[in-house]
């Protein structure tokens, strides 16, 4: 496990963040209504992540374990260390039990079969996650093991695919074969479908992708700049820059691409993305030119700029699905990924990297963070505790993920 | 201008005092005040100020004052690329570069947009610029600053008397370095635009 081994906060906010923090995390042992021991986690950064010890897995099994685990604010340490004892076989199925060492009691005992035993560790995952916190598992989605798109190219830059993984980076598989620039694809919420920016007719377009039947349509093929597309939570909408006007600014369409409407009209702006509630939309601005993060509302109106106090340069806001936080990147020397509070304010640097994206947990973010001079490669963050995992990496440089609603 | 303002009511006064001591052989001293019939702002007939006008645009119509030209040439252009060759090397020569994180057409580059337009004297003739970003900047972010990019030289060429809607813009972002360095020799080589001359097919 590659945990960063400083704590780059900022400020006395993040200090009282810290002293709450020890404060709640003191174990509160509260007996669930399943008849379960749970702990609720208040979720707040700076926590110890809980330990827990793994016996019994063979290597992929205790692999994936370990790492859907590590991303929702698990260590793995010694039994005698651990709070929670997680024990099991995957000798032909995975199954196994998780006990509460200080109640002394088995507070899950679950056996897996079908699909393989990949998909059965990360089943296995999800239950431990909701059995200890209460709260719901990240690593399967409507019935498969949660899927992230990003983009890949040969090269640190220049034409790629759009490619569609596991979120560790399992099972990656191309789904276009353009040779050409892409960008950020987009999810459509709740449906097998995407959105992204393509050059592959010698502009750089958007793109909507039906991946069930393969289908694909161009939504904005504007003269400029189309890029950037963010679908709103409910799908009806995107969100997307185009600088048909004569310069780069926030538009608003329908998800066939029709109604389009400007709703900014500053000098650059740059990567929107939609409030949980579809009220509101938050992007790069450049304002007094200096790069900031701006909101408005998705029906237009007055642009109002977010503080993001100790993180410069701020871009790629994302919004927390719980509405609580918005993840950007700061660039300084390097790029570092950070979090605000969704109305502004302290910033908490977390990790060095790119392009966040939250799982729905919204403690969990996928991202890029650069690997030798050439190429990206994804990770992903439990931003409360800082540990994050590389994901695996098929081919080339890796970036511009977005986690599937 | 503010001597103006003063002239009026001092003129007024003198004549007033003229008026009143009834002095028929005229004054004994004269001030001199400048401003008057010597071409400034006003001319003292009463008439409104004439202006000369500002240069004209295709599209625009011609009217008192300048004209001023909205933030990277306006409306962006629709004819379609795919009817035209696209010549990479004539213009070569031109293409601008820019400081870090800025989309401002520096003084030194004028030489370059003159050439350019220039270049641009035969109508039938249409103009790519494609805006490049160095890899310091998120890759989204790049992208929209290599689109203003393009867009300011595209003003700039504009003012020099080109048709804006003959000129399409597009931005690479970081994703087209002409120096795969890491340095600020390859970053400054690669914050451009470059011109892409377009004839007919």
């Amino acid at each position: 496990m590659k945990t960063k081994p400083y704590f780059k906060s900022v400020g006395p906010i993040a200090t009282i963040l810290l002293t709450c923090l020890f404060a709640s995390s003191t174990v509160n042992i509260s007996q669930a209504q399943n008849g379960h021991i749970s702990i609720e986690g208040s979720g707040e950064f700076g926590q110890k992540p809980i330990p827990v010890s793994l016996e019994g897995f063979s290597s992929e099994a205790a692999e994936v374990l370990k790492f859907d685990l590590t991303v929702q604010g698990f260590s793995f340490v010694t039994p005698d260390a651990a709070q929670y004892l997680i024990h099991g076989s995957d000798a032909g199925d995975v199954s196994g039990t998780v006990t509460d060492k200080f109640a002394k009691k088995v507070i899950l005992s679950r056996g897996y079969n079908g699909a393989n035993p990949r998909r059965q560790a990360h089943a296995f995952a999800d239950d431990i996650v909701s059995t200890i916190t209460g709260k719901p598992g990240i690593a399967q989605l409507r019935g498969s093991t949660a899927k992230i798109v990003y983009k890949t190219q040969p090269s640190g830059n220049g034409p790629g695919e759009i490619y569609i993984a596991d979120f560790d980076g399992k099972n990656a598989q191309p789904i276009t074969s353009d040779n050409a620039i892409v960008a950020k694809p987009a999810w459509v919420p709740g449906k097998l479908a995407i959105y992204y920016t393509s050059y592959a007719r010698n502009n750089p377009d958007i793109f909507f992708h039906n991946l069930s039947t393969g289908q694909r349509s161009i939504i904005a093929s504007y003269s400029g700049l189309n890029t950037g597309a963010a679908v709103s939570p409910d799908g009806s909408r995107v969100a997307m820059i185009l600088s048909k006007s004569g310069s780069p600014n926030v538009w608003v369409c329908n998800a066939d691409g029709s109604g389009l409407k400007r709703l900014t009209t500053g000098t650059e702006d740059s990567s929107p993305c939609w409030s949980p509630d579809g009220q509101s939309i938050c992007f790069a601005a450049k304002i007094n030119s200096r790069r900031r993060l701006a909101k408005v509302s998705a029906n237009g109106g007055a642009v109002q700029a977010l503080n993001t106090t100790g993180a410069p340069n701020p871009t790629e806001p994302v919004w927390s699905p719980d509405g609580k936080w918005i993840a950007f990147t700061s660039q300084t020397s390097e790029f570092d990924i950070c979090v605000i509070p969704a109305s502004g304010g302290e910033s908490v640097v977390l990790v060095p990297g790119q392009n966040p994206s939250w799982a729905p947990n919204s403690r969990t973010l996928i991202y890029n963070h650069r690997l030798g001079n050439y190429h990206q490669t994804l990770s992903v963050l439990d931003v409360f505790t800082k540990q994050y995992k590389d994901c695996a990496r098929a081919t080339g440089s890796n970036s511009e993920p977005a986690w599937a609603r | 201008m503010k001597l103006n303002k003063l002239i009026f009511p001092l003129m007024i006064a003198l004549t007033a005092t003229l008026a009143v001591t009834g002095c028929k052989k005229g004054p004994t001293r004269m001030t001199q005040l400048y401003g008057r019939g010597q071409g400034g702002i006003g001319d003292g007939s009463g008439q409104p100020p004439t202006l000369n006008p500002g240069p004209q645009f295709p599209g625009t119509e011609p009217g008192p004052g300048t004209k001023d030209i909205p933030p990277g040439g306006g409306p962006t252009a629709d004819w379609d690329p795919f009817m035209y060759n696209q010549d990479r090397s004539a213009l070569a020569a031109n293409t601008v570069h820019f400081k870090f994180d800025s989309a401002a057409v520096l003084d030194n580059e004028q030489s370059n947009i003159s050439a350019v337009a220039a270049a641009l004297s035969n109508q039938n003739l249409k103009l790519i610029i494609e805006g490049n970003c160095d890899e310091r900047g998120t890759e989204e972010y790049n992208r929209s600053l290599g689109e203003r990019r393009a867009l300011a030289l595209r003003e700039a060429l504009t003012k020099a008397g080109i048709d804006p809607l003959r000129i399409r813009t597009e931005s690479f972002g970081k994703d087209k370095p002409v120096d795969p360095g890491h340095d600020e020799a390859a970053f400054a080589k690669n914050r451009r635009g470059d011109f892409v001359l377009c004839t007919p097919k």
